[in-house]
């Protein structure tokens, strides 16, 4: 079972042509990349909101617990009925699928950066309106640089699940690497679907390597002294 | 120059933060806030830069009426120093300085120009500018705290409980830079503290404040040591607050020449206590010549306490002569030695001048 896997993975004629591998893991990766920023231009905003004002910060955190016990599949389903008639073509499938991946997204995001936002020392935040910044100003100035870190991990931690879950798409007939456990189901391929799921646990750790880098880059080093003692 | 009209802060709860506070802090020099926590003081320092609003009554900066300017405009020409320092972790100890000239909207060059000299007066280094602030120790980042608060070039300063999150020999040396920055720089420092001596060393006017956040008592720390104006001040100024006015009377003390011998030097014996200075003059310690004579072994000489300079205060004067062996404090003037005194001339100078009022009966009541 394991040697058959291997070779699955390992025979180049699965990785090349139009539903091979690298094809199907650029689709994946544009699902997972549309789902994520679209959560985030959703979650982003609303954080910063609750997190600068602390205003409906209760609604945040329970908004946050029941996305989070959503039904992945049930929600696919309800989607794939309502937008079905109304949407034509492709977008008929894709629109419900990245429904089902944002909705999973915005709950890390959201609390990510509400979090990291009510984060910031409060003596940073005092003197930084003490010191004449209006609050637009100690939002930008202050508290995004300084909650950049739980905002990255919040966008880290919502990407991971994201691409977990993107292989769904396949269940209504779209592309991405869930075609191979879907397929391999249906025509039995135990070693497509075992290696269809490596491929999709190779992916998000790649994913989750390059957005490390870019957190990397993006949080002053300030902070990181900060963390590491 | 900061003028507090009847200025009342009552909060939604019915709590009264300040009770129709008038006071007006001078032009230049430190002007401290002190008393009991909750007494309102914090509350009255943040009404300076509209931080907190008056319930009602004013606040006059320079003849104008805060409320009539936008808050964080009128606070980006306020230094605001507050007790741990509030630097922004992700902004390297330069960047955190020039926060204000850039405010103000000062080109770059010019508000890193600014931060330069801001952080090299407070004794910060170069090197250390281009640190983050989580590499500092926490007297380091209260200096920076301090530079942030001057770099815009404000008039004003305001303090809230600077120092006490520092240790006890790092305060002392941080209340020394903000005297000196405040005479250098010719600013008006409003300062809060719960620490009355911190208020004693620092204050040229100290503003003590009660329960309730009424004004007790507005005047200088000499006028608060010796007339405190009820008994809440007399017990928040403290038990021992006749050694601290000691601190503001300076009595003309004649100083005794004293004899000085060097190492090696020969003494007769039964000299009694004999003050050893090297080539210069400059005092060492001293030596008791009791029992033996002859040329004084460097190992017999005793450091002799603490110094006095000429014109000290009654305080340091005393403090020298009863930390000295001999009885006799040194007292020095340019790094020369002037002479000696003692504690009972020291005493006699100041019921002469009124320091000190005289009990009946005692010797020095003159007929």
């Amino acid at each position: 079972m394991i040697g058959q896997t291997f070779q699955w993975l390992l025979d180049p004629a699965n990785w090349t042509g139009q539903g091979g591998i690298l094809a199907q893991s650029l689709a994946h990766l544009r699902y997972s990349f549309l789902a994520l920023l679209a959560a985030a231009a959703v979650a982003v905003p609303i954080g910063l909101w609750v997190g600068h004002t602390g205003r409906l910060r209760w609604l945040a955190v329970n908004l946050t617990g029941a996305f989070r016990a959503i039904p992945s599949l049930g929600v696919l389903f309800i989607a794939v009925l309502l937008l079905l008639p109304r949407l034509r073509g492709e977008w008929a499938y894709e629109a419900p699928a990245l429904i089902v991946l944002v909705l999973l997204a915005i709950p890390p995001i959201l609390s990510g950066t509400y979090a990291g936002v009510q984060a910031t020392d409060p003596a940073a935040r005092d003197a930084a309106r003490g010191m004449g910044m209006t609050g637009a100003q100690v939002l930008r100035q202050v508290e995004v640089p300084g909650a950049l870190p739980l905002i990255m991990s919040g966008l880290r931690s919502a990407m991971l699940q994201i691409i977990g879950t993107a292989t769904i798409a396949a269940i209504v007939g779209l592309g991405g690497l869930g075609r191979f456990l879907i397929d391999g189901q249906a025509s039995r391929d135990y070693a497509m679907m075992a290696g269809g799921s490596i491929a999709v646990a190779a992916l998000a750790l790649l994913v989750d390597q390059v957005l490390a880098l870019v957190q990397r880059a993006a949080v002053s080093p300030g902070l990181r002294h900060a963390s590491a003692g | 120059m900061i003028r507090f009209e009847d200025v009342t802060k009552r909060y939604a709860d019915g709590t009264v933060a300040v009770d129709d506070l008038s006071l007006e802090v001078p032009r230049g020099g430190i002007t401290v806030l002190v008393g009991p926590s909750g007494c309102g003081k914090t509350t009255s320092l943040r009404m300076i830069n509209r931080m907190v609003e008056p319930t009602s009554g004013r606040i006059l900066l320079e003849g104008e009426d805060i409320s009539q300017r936008p808050a964080a405009q009128l606070r980006r020409h306020i230094g605001y120093v507050i007790q741990h320092a509030g630097l922004f972790p992700h902004r390297t100890v330069l960047a955190n300085v020039m926060t204000v000239p850039r405010l103000l909207g000062w080109d770059r060059g010019k508000a890193r120009a600014a931060a330069i000299e801001a952080i090299e007066k407070v004794g910060l280094t170069q090197d250390q500018a281009k640190r983050y602030p989580a590499q500092l120790s926490g007297g380091q980042q209260q200096r920076v705290g301090v530079a942030r608060a001057l770099a815009g070039d404000p008039t004003v300063v305001l303090m809230d409980e600077p120092f006490s999150a520092v240790d006890p020999i790092v305060r002392g040396d941080l209340q020394a830079e903000v005297r000196r920055l405040q005479q250098d720089l010719g600013i008006t420092i409003v300062m809060v503290t719960h620490d009355i001596d911190e208020a004693l060393t620092l204050g040229d006017k100290i503003a003590v404040m009660g329960y309730g956040g009424h004004l007790a008592q507005f005047a200088s720390p000499a006028e608060l040591l010796a007339e405190p104006a009820d008994d809440f001040v007399a017990d928040f100024v403290g038990k021992d607050r006749g050694y601290r006015a000691l601190s503001f009377a300076a009595p003309d003390v004649a100083v005794r020449p004293e004899r000085t011998v060097r190492v090696g030097e020969n003494v007769a014996a039964g000299s009694g206590w004999v003050l050893v200075a090297d080539d210069e003059g400059m005092p060492q310690g001293w030596v008791d010549v009791a029992g033996w004579g002859g040329p004084v072994p460097a190992e017999k000489v005793r450091r002799f306490g603490t110094v006095a300079e000429a014109g000290a205060s009654a305080r340091t004067l005393l403090d020298a002569a009863l930390s000295s062996p001999s009885g006799r404090g040194v007292v020095v003037e340019d790094g020369h030695l002037v002479g000696t005194v003692t504690a009972d001339q020291v005493l006699a100078a100041m019921r002469r001048e009124g320091h000190v009022a005289t009990p009946p009966g005692s010797p020095e009541e003159a007929p």
